[in-house]
């Protein structure tokens, strides 16, 4: 991915240089040039075109905020609500992430998301323990929200 | 069009200062400490991020201003409150902090049992 990055920038160069134009509309002009080229030489490359992944990742930072504003709701409502009918508690949610920096990320979501708070990581990285606000009808749709994080991460780290 | 938009700023710029509000209001009536992490991490989080993303608009859109520096401070709490409040909850846990009486199940118990057992 990195490569194709690097390989687009200079391609954009070669295009500034080719119009004796150092501009920026024409740096992006020949990005947009090289973006294209890229694009139909993708079978040449290990990885897949890297546009999908930025795609991806834009929609990781949207499910963020989206999930940041859910989950303050639930807090909300918890804290405004007169009775505190709530059963807290830790459950353990297997993982299949394996890289440092996807654990990393599924752990910050998960965090902010709503009702639980990534209390530990096992020590062989295949375990997070977290602790949930209510446990009682959270579990099941937090299972689902975590299918949906998991698999989000891996669309982002996929080549 | 543009007093519009100051006061729709101004809205949510209190929207965010009620939500730290109710937040604090967490921290002191939540049970235990990680209950009260919950209201913490969570709610100063999106609190800050509305005040600080309409402080940056208003500058917009008043002065022309474009100041990055709000921006930098955005990314930076989104990226270091939730680990903060992991770090936080994990230290009380392994200092021996106990849960709220009413809590439920606790996973990470048997799986250091074990662990202890192992070492012996």
């Amino acid at each position: 991915m990195a490569l194709q990055i690097l390989l687009n920038i200079f391609l954009a160069f070669t295009w500034m240089f080719l119009g004796n134009s150092f501009t920026v509309g024409s740096l992006f002009g020949g990005y947009l040039v090289g973006l294209l080229m890229i694009y139909f030489m993708r079978r040449f490359f290990p990885n897949r075109f890297y546009l999908y992944n930025v795609i991806a990742a834009i929609k990781l930072l949207l499910l963020f905020i989206k999930e940041l504003i859910l989950s303050n709701i639930a807090i909300l409502k918890i804290i405004l609500s007169p009775k505190l009918d709530i059963k807290p508690g830790i459950f353990a949610l297997p993982t299949e992430l394996t890289k440092d920096w996807e654990i990393t990320m599924l752990a910050n979501l998960i965090t902010l998301t709503p009702g639980t708070l990534v209390i530990d990581i096992s020590d062989d990285r295949k375990t997070l323990y977290i602790h949930a606000m209510d446990l009682k009808d959270v579990e099941d749709s937090i299972e689902s929200i975590k299918q949906t994080f998991e698999k989000a991460i891996k669309e982002v780290s996929r080549s | 069009m543009k007093e519009n938009l100051e006061v729709i700023l101004a809205f949510i710029i209190v929207l965010g200062a009620l939500i730290s509000l109710i937040s604090a209001i967490g921290v002191i009536r939540l049970p235990d400490v990680y209950t009260r992490n919950h209201a913490a991490s969570k709610g100063a989080t999106l609190g800050i991020l509305l005040i600080l993303s309409c402080a940056f608009l208003f500058f917009w859109v008043e002065d022309g201003y474009m100041n990055a520096r709000l921006l930098l401070g955005i990314i930076f709490v989104f990226l270091t409150a939730p680990v903060a409040g992991h770090l936080i909850s994990r230290a009380a846990y392994y200092s021996g902090v106990p849960l709220w009486e009413k809590s439920g199940q606790d996973a990470l118990k048997t799986k250091n049992k074990q662990g202890k057992q192992k070492q012996r």
